[in-house]
């Protein structure tokens, strides 16, 4: 599939919270530990035997008194990781240099604030009405935590959520950096936020999805996913000639679907093959110039054989490829912005991350995969995500002089 | 700054609209509006399994989607496709919460995958064997502008890859429409173009502060707001002129896209 090669787009501010903890000295600190926080789950009155990557203290946080209708869950875990690293500072002071109007705002979000809903239908009337001070607009409709960050951080550009399931995230930086390219913006702030709910805790026990463990990708035993959550924010700017070299940048974007089934990959792993290619592509890069691949890799059974049959066919076993999640956990709809900030992490540190949980690697299961990971020159990342619906989508990471 | 296309074809369920074709007189004022509820058509094209089970976001978006196609003469499975909606299958979505409010909160693994935004363009990537890149996008009231963005830049960065945008909205159930009440379910699908191509009818967007336009009949106007989806219709008034002008779509916070249309 022929796809355009697209402008390197510079990360010039970027953060995370997850299980792992806020910011992103929280995360560098696990990747060099290793460790994993994934926990027995004690979710709100969730009775599931399972193990989730829960960010502490978000219901402790408070949205600003002027945004109080967007309170919800994933509105406050959006607003914990933007008071981390600097990075609504760093916002504003885009905001100043190119206008509120030149920056636009894509975020991935799976279920966005459903919890509220979820609550709020165990308080229905006697009528069956929902109660009164339920605002559906400002928590549980999908652009709700697109519009909060636009309001948050006071941009005018142009707004949307990207909510593709598990790909979310990843197609976030997709839709900014093409409307970057074309112009309309300078800059864009993309990411991803999703967080607990009841709906996709017991959703997933319904496909009998969850693992009662903490997960183990690629492992021979792995027996599922272990949800978690996590939101994940990067200023997305136009690069200009003067940029410093070593700025960290978007290198690649590729997209498919499978086209096969709404919660089975492809069993040839058909569609993630195209959209690693066509990320390749896009960067104007070849296999052999990826470092390394953090693969979307959840722990189920067939989502990693599918995987595993694609990567292994594009990079055979040259490249160190491994997931993340059994630290993270899988945060769906923000998992392609936290395995985005993981990939920049990992060259940044110069560490393949570990693969916690995963004990003995299946045999069937041929790509080159790193159970302990460690130090190692990267220059350009590879990350996937892809989701129900076959919805995939590939990422390639690196610093601008890295840019084919 | 603008971004410029082609549209080649439209597709066009809702209220009292059975396609395109039929609908034109209707938009230009030529004929009366005559509310009718919206005609869901079976998604043949579906394994009858997913058939049984689609919904109407499903059925709504896959007939706007095809008829488009259609009226471009491009196969469904060449074009990227985006597809765009205010909120998912609002009776699926009924079910799970209340399941969840239940004592066992038991729900069906169907309606759990079915729960997914991208439901819909994930079936439409099912039926039709499409499996170049797809989106799928919310903004509210704003979706299908925000839709028609996405096409917009997807076009400057791949002028040769022709893309589908499908909008569509249906309303909730009690008592989730209290709290978000839309009217008809309703559906557009615009194939577009690059604006370089030779056939289709030319637009250029550009954001703008300007009143979003307001539709020739009561009825429509209603039509217009009454779903996330409609806010595309001025510029489906202005396709059905087949006369240069603009057309204003609402976006966000009392923005808007002026969409011209050329001839």
């Amino acid at each position: 599939m022929p796809a355009e090669t697209m402008r390197p787009a510079l990360l010039s501010a970027y953060t995370m919270t997850t299980c792992l903890g806020r910011g992103l000295e929280a995360a560098r600190a696990a990747l060099r530990a290793p460790r994993s926080a994934l926990a027995p789950c004690r979710f709100e009155s969730v009775q599931l035997d399972t193990f989730i990557g829960e960010i502490a203290g978000v219901d402790d946080v408070a949205v600003p008194a002027g945004l109080a209708r967007y309170d919800c869950r994933n509105n406050r875990a959006a607003e914990l990781a933007l008071a981390q690293d600097g990075f609504a500072d760093a916002v504003a002071r885009s905001a100043r240099r190119h206008g509120p109007d030149r920056i636009g705002v894509f975020m991935g979000t799976s279920t966005a604030g459903i919890l509220q809903t979820e609550l709020a239908y165990r308080r229905r009337g006697a009528d069956g009405a929902l109660p009164a001070s339920f605002d559906y607009r400002h928590t549980h409709n999908t652009f709700s935590i697109a519009k909060y960050l636009r309001e948050r951080l006071e941009l005018r550009g142009p707004c949307a959520a990207i909510s593709t399931a598990c790909s979310s995230s990843a197609k976030a930086f997709a839709s900014a950096a093409r409307l970057i390219d074309a112009g309309l913006i300078d800059a864009a702030v993309v990411g991803g936020v999703d967080t607990l709910c009841l709906t996709t805790l017991y959703g997933f026990n319904s496909l009998q999805l969850l693992s009662p463990g903490p997960c183990r990708p690629y492992d021979a035993a792995r027996d599922g996913i272990s949800i978690g959550e996590g939101a994940a924010f990067f200023l997305l700017e136009r690069a200009a000639d003067t940029a410093p070299r070593d700025t960290f940048a978007l290198l690649g974007v590729g997209e498919s679907c499978d086209a096969y089934h709404m919660s089975s990959p492809h069993p040839e792993g058909l569609g993630a093959r195209m959209a690693m290619e066509a990320a390749l592509a896009s960067a104007g890069l070849a296999p052999a110039s990826i470092d390394y691949v953090n693969l979307h890799g959840t722990g189920t059974p067939s989502n990693d054989a599918a995987e595993d049959k694609a990567v292994n066919g594009l990079f055979g076993a040259r490249v160190p490829v491994n997931s993340t999640k059994g630290m993270t956990g899988h945060a769906l709809g923000a998992a392609g912005a936290v395995e985005a900030m993981i990939a920049v992490l990992a060259i940044d540190e110069g560490i393949v991350p570990a693969s916690p949980g995963t004990r003995i690697l299946d045999p069937e299961l041929r790509a080159s995969y790193d159970i302990s990971g460690g130090r190692r020159v990267l220059a350009r990342v590879m990350s996937n995500s892809f989701g129900f619906g076959g919805s995939n989508c590939s990422l390639v990471f690196g610093r601008l002089r890295d840019a084919a | 700054m603008s971004l410029g296309a082609r549209i080649e074809g439209v597709g066009l369920v809702g209220p009292g609209l059975t396609g395109w074709e039929a609908a034109r007189g209707i938009l230009t004022g030529r004929e009366p509006f005559v509310h009718r509820p919206t005609v869901l058509p079976v998604p043949e094209a579906l394994p009858p399994t997913e058939r049984r089970r689609a919904g109407t976001c499903v059925r709504l978006s896959l007939a706007a989607g095809l008829a488009a196609s259609a009226d471009a003469g491009r196969e469904p499975r060449e074009l990227v496709a985006i597809f765009a909606s205010s909120t998912g299958d609002g009776e699926n979505l009924h079910a799970i919460c209340e399941a969840l409010a239940s004592d066992d909160r038991l729900i069906s693994p169907t309606r759990f995958h079915n729960s997914v935004h991208n439901a819909p363009v994930g079936y439409w990537s099912i039926a039709t064997g499409a499996m170049l890149a797809s989106d799928s996008i919310a903004a509210f009231d704003a979706s299908f502008a925000a839709g028609l963005l996405e096409a917009l830049g997807r076009l400057e960065q791949d002028p040769a890859q022709p893309v589908l945008l499908v909008a569509y909205d249906a309303p909730y159930p009690e008592p989730l429409y209290a709290t978000r009440p839309t009217a008809d379910p309703f559906a557009v699908g615009l194939v577009l173009v690059a604006a370089g191509s030779g056939r289709g009818t030319p637009i250029s967007a550009t954001l703008s502060e300007g009143a979003a336009r307001e539709m020739h009949s009561a009825e429509l106007e209603r039509m217009r707001l009454g779903t996330p989806a409609g806010r595309a219709l001025p510029l489906l008034a202005q396709l059905a002129l087949a006369a240069p002008g603009v057309a204003h779509i609402e976006y966000l916070d009392g923005a808007t896209i002026a969409v011209e249309v050329g001839r």
